[in-house]
């Protein structure tokens, strides 16, 4: 137990629970403040989720179809701590997000090309995206903050735009693929057997855990996930030691795009859902990526678990009775659990200390 | 024409205020990427202040208490970052962004638990505010003057004077260019980096009310103020952080923004037939092209971003 306190992982995953009990507390209380009498109720149904149903059948359908949003999120909060590992915030993810599901769409309804076609523009069309604030960071010193958020309202409004070539004539919404190109379908290889005949449950779901373990291979065991590191840590040291840092940020940005782009492709293909072509704000998965990432302890490990629980309780608020509170309660306690991920470092420092502490007395 | 001038110098005041925010909190040095959900909690005091002020009360109480509710509103909020990144040292950028979705989020959750609560059928995140807006009009043959307009030109050269020729002003950029050179000459740089930011809390969320009332006559909060906190980070950065430098490119970025407003209303542009989804671009792309070109000299306070550390020299 001592050992685990001590460890980095340790100290990461005790930090990101207290995030997730302090963010659920503060839910619970604007929750007490909106209205008294349900609180306890909407708190347990955002907790529970799909156990909401009292079948198992039903059960196992609706945690399906949290997995297969889990996806598209776990592939953006894998690109948000990618780049952060080199120092850079990429809030563009939305963005990123955003122009492979246009891709990914416009190339299936308007153009029936087939799914892994469509898959690999998504990725393509994210690199491009992101590699124009990585291009913009390294020589023009543009904050990748303020040009990826941005780049995400400029292809918002193309994504708009592009799509409404392939959307329905009576509402906002693309075509369905099932009726359009059913190949551009992620194949299911018979995985939704396994969650009640959930036919949204494709390669995507295998694959985005895959990735995650991949972007920790890439990361920790081969050199140029050092340079990657190096860079991140001290840019300047980086540089003298002969590490191209310029190449670094764009080849970092143009991989964490490519990831976000997937993202997209990971939820329009599966024809979860079609996009709304009057969207007037930004997908919010990109931002919920962040939440995933740092509640993961930036490990791509860890981001598999949180992103999956970012999910559930976004998914779980939209049980939540809606004649006295709103769905976006799960997005306010994403927001503060965020919030919370930012004393992390201090919280750490505490603990560390206390640890020493220890030691010290027990000599 | 008018039309066009009136939406440019409105758009502008927004950017103005919120530029000379950040501006304010930068040059304690704290980077304030919260802006964005300042506004949004501004805009919402504001907005229920005109929602449920009564209609016999008068113009003047109206306007005053509209901007008081969006100034402490915009205060208030403005020190979860304070506390976090001063007290806490704790990362400005996730910081920021955590206070940007949580605007959002906290607002659409109160105006919506506040719509059902006074309708039931109503689950909408809308506040409308056709008639109080009135107030705030006043019609000089076609061009429709805002009170905020004149209110921004005073903020505008008060924070001229403050930043500049006074000693708190000096001071307190002391703190955002070296810090441990303004503790040593006894300078409390807790302090300074909190009225930085509470200043930046208090122009943001003014520049929130002024932007949700300066096109239409009611806001649907779930999409909170769409990008414009950073459009404002933007103006500040090709405005060098300097107040009577942001002002001029606020008119710049103000001029594109009204252009999606009321292109209809040219006929050269009306006839190009271009698509509205490029208008609504426009100024996210200037904003690109600008800073691409100005970042290069970036004139940013020093010690910006850093934690400040007693022990540090």
């Amino acid at each position: 137990m001592k050992k685990f306190l001590k460890s980095e992982g340790g100290q990461s995953f005790i930090a990101s629970i207290l995030c997730i009990i302090l963010g659920l507390l503060i839910g619970y209380v604007v929750l007490m403040f909106i209205a008294p009498k349900g609180a306890s109720t909407a708190i347990v149904t955002i907790i529970k989720n799909f156990f909401y149903y009292p079948s198992s059948v039903a059960r196992m359908k609706y945690f399906g179809n949290t997995l297969v949003k889990t996806a598209p999120l776990l592939m953006c909060s894998l690109s948000i701590l990618f780049a952060y590992k080199v120092g850079l915030f990429n809030i563009g993810a939305s963005g990123q997000y955003t122009v492979g599901t246009c891709a990914a769409l416009y190339l299936a309804l308007g153009a029936g090309a087939p799914w892994w076609i469509c898959v690999l523009a998504a990725m393509i069309c994210g690199a491009l995206l992101a590699s124009i604030s990585g291009v913009l960071k390294s020589y023009a010193n543009v904050n990748e903050v303020i040009s990826g958020i941005m780049l995400n309202w400029i292809t918002l409004y193309a994504a708009n735009m592009i799509l409404t070539k392939v959307k329905e004539s009576t509402s906002p919404y693309t075509y369905t693929l099932a009726s359009t190109n059913p190949n551009g379908i992620i194949p299911g290889l018979g995985l939704g057997k396994l969650f009640s005949n959930n036919q949204y449950i494709t390669l995507a779901v295998p694959l985005s855990i895959l990735i995650a373990v991949g972007i920790w291979v890439l990361l920790e065991k081969t050199t140029f996930g050092y340079e990657l590191r190096a860079t991140g840590n001290n840019k300047n040291a980086a540089k003298y030691a002969g590490m191209n840092e310029k190449r670094n940020i764009i080849v970092t940005m143009m991989i964490a795009g490519a990831l976000s782009g997937l993202g997209g492709a990971f939820l329009y293909l599966t024809g979860f859902e079609q996009w709304q072509c009057t969207q007037s704000s930004v997908p919010g998965m990109g931002f919920n990526g962040i939440a995933a990432s740092f509640l993961g302890g930036l490990s791509p490990i860890g981001s598999i678990f949180s992103s999956y629980f970012i999910q559930h309780i976004t998914a779980g608020g939209a049980y939540v009775d809606k004649s006295m509170y709103s769905a976006q309660i799960s997005d306010l306690i994403t927001a503060v659990i965020i919030y919370l991920c930012g004393f992390v470092g201090f919280l750490k420092l505490v603990l560390k200390k206390a640890a020493e502490k220890k030691e010290g007395g027990n000599k | 024409m008018i039309l066009l001038l009136q939406y440019m110098i409105i758009f502008a005041a927004v950017l103005t205020l919120v530029a000379i925010g950040g501006c304010f909190s930068e040059h304690s040095g704290v980077i304030n990427i919260g802006l964005e959900g300042i506004m949004v909690m501004g805009a919402l005091g504001g907005a229920l202040v005109m929602r449920f002020f009564p209609e016999t009360g008068g113009k003047l109480p109206l306007i005053l208490l509209t901007m008081v509710a969006a100034v402490v509103l915009g205060m208030i909020y403005s020190l979860l970052l304070a506390v976090a990144c001063i007290n806490f040292k704790a990362d400005q950028t996730i910081v920021g962004t955590a206070m940007n979705m949580l605007g959002t989020a906290a607002a659409t959750v109160i105006v919506k638990a506040m719509n059902t609560r006074i309708n039931p059928d109503n689950v909408s995140s809308t506040i409308q505010y056709i008639n109080p807006k009135k107030a705030f009009l006043v019609n000089l043959g076609g061009f429709e003057f805002n009170w905020f307009m004149l209110v921004t030109v005073i903020l505008l050269a008060c924070s001229y004077v403050l930043l500049y020729k006074t000693r708190l002003g000096l001071r307190l950029q002391a703190c955002g260019e070296h810090p441990q050179a303004a503790a040593s000459v006894g300078i409390s740089v807790y302090k300074m980096r909190y009225i930085g930011v509470i200043i930046s809390g208090f122009l943001g969320g003014l520049g929130g009310i002024v932007y949700i009332t300066s096109g239409v006559s009611e806001w649907k909060f779930e999409n909170g103020v769409a990008g414009f906190g950073f459009l404002a980070m933007a103006v500040m950065i090709f405005g060098q952080w300097k107040p009577h430098r942001i002002a001029v490119s606020a008119l710049l970025f103000g001029l594109f923004r009204a252009l999606s407003n009321v292109y209809m209303g040219f006929n050269f542009l009306a006839t190009l037939n271009i698509p509205s989804g490029i208008y609504n671009m426009l100024p996210y792309i200037i904003c690109l092209i600008v800073l691409a070109f100005t970042s290069k000299k970036s004139r940013a306070p020093k010690a910006e971003g850093i934690p400040y550390d007693k022990g540090m020299r």
